[in-house]
């Protein structure tokens, strides 16, 4: 058995594991990265991101108006319905603002926000180039500091004895070969478990299957499973996580932003049966986009569809996948194998229900439906101009929240309180320790960068105290 | 012949559904004018390829930054893709679009092996007015070793066809792209100002590109300017060289620091220097971002603006030696002429049509 052997041991590859590694060399660490995936694939689900959000006191050159630690802290707490650890979430919050002056330092670069971008300007700090670009800056001053990449290694298990990581086992995935490998102190930074369709099957049951993954295929959720074996604090449902509709046509894994349907509040949205569930129009899309996945989920086959007509088409994004057009509701509904006479129905119901109002895309306008069993309250207009559009949607996994209790100095917690004092955690597999429902846009990138720097600097503090 | 349409049109579908990706994804639209211009776009024509084409440096920028790049089954690769889609167009609306699509096929070859043709003729033609005189001494005398007659005669012909067959090439692609826009000169000059500062060669806040690997330099840009003025310098010497010689009556040589002197003598340098660096670059380049098809166009251009460069600098320098001198002057004017003939079909052709691409993208960008 070799023995790999180095001051901090890194495993994962993203955002949180890239700075927490740089973090510990700049303190003067050994440090070693294993990615699971090849060099091409590197960087788990940050690849596919493109901001964090941030708040300010003032506009800085990234981010126009102010956005106060308050105000973030109500965005957070509205999506996640109360659901949120406020102390995490604020300590989270308040650290923003270095981290984007941190990475700025580490060579990523940020873009004042331009088009099709949800109206973040505000709260959200742009990547030049999108996560892999911020990715590809954090590898290149990583090599360039001497951290040692391996890829294709993957952690399959760990060990911890009392309240110390005694080592982990580490796959190679070029070779084949397993071997334990051994650290004065490891960070764990690999993702959640939403690549691992038995685990979510586990969790979903049957549903399961037509759930598309949004991100990588290489976050499995092994230092997750092994955490729970080793007596870790679990925290979180495996069923709750970052869910949104999708393109249903989306590929299984990596379809990333591109997948995104944004004409849902333009049109209605009926199931398998024909029949509307839920209010389209309750609030603007980038609020309420994180909602939808789940309703998607419930619904007969996991599957909806989203249906406009040619009023809005210049009203929202382009996507990846040309929508299926029909020049009347009853060839719509064959092209989408729906009820003809329900489909029909709905529609109808719905556009004699609608008020005539000010249609305005960019305000909560006064358009709404009156007397409908689920009524749609904002930019309710008829559907009835065709050619009609229509967008299939499936529910898509971003990240799972079930996550791993870890201090504010990101030491993981055991079951029975005991803090691992060698092993740490950042990232998507402790961001339960702040979300647990809802998700606000960005906020993953800086929950992984706050904390990734905090497992970086604590792994390195704890160290030196121990004289190493 | 069939199979080269289908080809084209798989090179056409491959491109549009790499802009429908990147349309529909946008997180490159800070690096340079191609994403806001495909940004303005529901959809992509044909013609729209061609624009958001030649608007590319093809550096590799946003390639390194693309979360659907290769290996991912997407398949974005926007300057391999680009590259190709540019070297269709260079063919597509030439005049004379036959001798385009021979040239771009065999690039390389192809104008080398009219370089050493003309060579021969001219050797031909010099031995043909000297083989009966013995050694004589030409004094530096370029018109005693070809006649001036045929000199100027076949540099007008040549040049004449040339402009002309450059000036249709352009309005051909150029009346391609444009649709209802009206012509305004403060966009005329803004595009010809960016292509001749290579704006968008400089990346995000002139931060350089990613090219030839993926680290940022300004390196291709310093190059290609180089190599731009170099030539440009050198026409400049060219055209006063006649004006000094028909209007003013002194003929060549001229002193050291006389005007035409001082464009050649530069512009060689340059021009040397920048296509050298531009040759060095391209060997280097991520072989994910080349473009096969106009690899060889590519090569076939950088070679012969070298061997004209070089060829001028060593006529310069032995000037004074017979036999250097006859073999040079005849070597350097058929390098001049093989890059002339060539010019409306190769890789010349690029900064006209990034120039016609750049007056559209200031148009567009003036009427949003």
């Amino acid at each position: 058995m070799e023995d790999f052997s180095c001051d901090v041991l890194i495993i994962g590859g993203g955002n949180a594991a890239l700075c927490a590694a740089l973090c510990a060399r700049e303190n003067h660490q050994n440090v070693i990265v294993l990615e699971t995936s090849p060099k091409d694939w590197r960087g788990g689900n940050s690849q596919h991101t493109r901001n964090l959000r941030s708040m300010h006191i003032q506009p800085t050159d990234v981010l126009s108006d102010s956005y106060s630690e308050d105000e973030f802290w109500e965005d957070v707490w509205r999506v996640s319905g109360g659901e949120t650890n406020e102390e995490y979430a604020r300590f989270v919050i308040s650290q923003t603002p270095q981290i984007i002056q941190w990475a700025k330092s580490h060579g990523v670069r940020f873009q004042p926000s331009l088009g099709g971008t949800l109206q973040l300007g505000r709260t959200n700090a742009f990547f030049l180039g999108g996560g892999k670009a911020l990715l590809n800056a954090y590898y290149k001053r990583a090599e360039q500091l001497g951290i040692k990449i391996f890829y294709e290694h993957e952690a399959i298990d760990l060990h911890i004895q009392e309240d110390e990581c005694k080592y982990i086992l580490v796959k190679d995935k070029i070779v084949n070969k397993v071997s334990q490998w051994r650290a004065k102190t490891y960070i764990v930074a690999s993702g959640g478990f939403e690549s691992n369709l038995d685990w979510l099957k586990e969790a979903w049951g049957q549903k399961a299957d037509n759930f598309l993954i949004r991100g990588t295929k290489y976050n499995q959720g092994l230092m997750l499973k092994a955490l729970i074996k080793e007596g870790a604090k679990i925290l979180g449902s495996p069923t709750q996580g970052h869910m949104v509709a999708i393109d249903a046509r989306a590929p299984k894994y990596d379809g990333g932003i591109v997948s995104r349907v944004d004409c849902v509040s333009l049109g209605i949205v009926v199931n398998k049966n024909a029949k509307r569930f839920y209010d389209e129009g309750e609030d603007f899309w980038p609020k309420r986009y994180a909602i939808w996945g789940r309703l998607v989920a419930n619904q007969p086959e996991e599957i909806a569809y989203s249906i406009t007509d040619s009023k809005v088409l210049d009203k929202y994004m382009p996507s990846l996948f040309p929508p299926i057009i029909a020049e009347s509701i009853s060839d719509l509904a064959k092209k989408l194998k729906l009820d003809e006479i329900i489909l029909k129905q709905t529609l109808n119901d719905y556009n004699q229900k609608v008020v005539a109002g000010n249609f305005n895309h960019t305000i909560l306008d006064d358009c709404k439906t009156k007397g409908l069993e689920i009524e749609k309250t904002h930019w309710a207009q008829k559907i009835d101009t065709p050619p009609f559009y229509c967008y299939p949607l499936r529910p898509g996994i971003t990240f799972t929240y079930l996550g791993v209790g870890v201090t504010k100095q990101a030491e993981v917690i055991k079951q029975n309180g005991e803090v691992c004092k060698n092993l740490f955690a950042a990232g998507e597999i402790m961001a339960g320790n702040i979300l647990s429902k809802g998700y606000v846009a960005g906020f993953g990138m800086s929950i992984g960068s706050v904390f990734g720097r905090i497992a970086g600097i604590s792994a390195a503090n704890f160290n030196t105290k121990r004289g190493w | 012949m069939e199979a080269n349409i289908q080809n084209e049109q798989e090179i056409y579908e491959l491109a549009k559904q790499s802009c429908t990706i990147c349309n529909s994804c946008r997180y490159c639209e800070g690096f340079c004018a191609v994403f806001p211009a495909m940004e303005s776009r529901r959809d992509f024509k044909y013609q729209d390829i061609d624009y958001l084409a030649n608007l590319c440096h093809q550096c590799g920028e946003c390639f390194y930054a693309c979360q659907y790049a290769p290996p991912h089954e997407f398949n974005v690769n926007i300057p391999s893709q680009f590259g190709d889609i540019r070297a269709i167009t260079y063919e597509k609306f030439a005049f004379g679009a036959k001798f385009g699509k021979f040239f771009n096929k065999n690039g390389f070859f192809a104008s080398s092996v009219l370089m050493l043709c003309i060579f021969v003729l001219f050797l031909l033609v010099f031995y043909w007015n000297h083989w009966n005189l013995s050694r004589i001494s030409y004094k530096g005398n370029f018109y005693e070793v070809l006649p001036y007659e045929v000199m100027v005669g076949v540099f007008s012909v040549v040049g004449i066809l040339v402009l002309g067959s450059i000036a249709i090439g352009f309005m051909n692609f150029f009346s391609s792209l444009k649709e209802k826009e009206k012509i305004n000169l403060i966009c005329v000059f803004q595009g010809i100002f960016d292509a001749l500062s290579l704006k968008y060669l400089g990346g995000y806040h002139h931060e350089g590109c990613t090219y030839s690997q993926n680290s940022r330099s300004n390196t291709r840009k310093y190059f290609h300017h180089f190599a731009f003025y170099g030539f440009l310098f050198c026409f400049v010497a060219t055209c006063l060289g006649g004006f000094y010689d028909h209007f003013l009556h002194q003929s060549a040589p001229y002193a050291f620091l006389s005007a035409p002197k001082l464009f050649g003598t530069f512009g060689g340098i340059f021009l040397c220097i920048g296509t050298l660096g531009l040759f060095v670059l391209k060997l280097k380049m991520d072989k994910r971002l080349k473009s096969l098809k106009s690899m060889g166009m590519d090569y076939a251009f950088i070679f012969s603006l070298f061997i004209v460069s070089l060829s001028g600098l060593c006529l310069m320098l032995l000037r004074k030696n017979d036999g250097a001198m006859v073999f040079l002057v005849l070597f350097h004017l058929s390098a001049v002429l093989a890059l002339f003939l060539i010019m409306p079909y190769g890789k010349f052709i690029h900064g006209f049509y990034r120039i016609a691409a750049l007056i559209k993208y200031a148009l567009e960008t003036k009427k949003s």
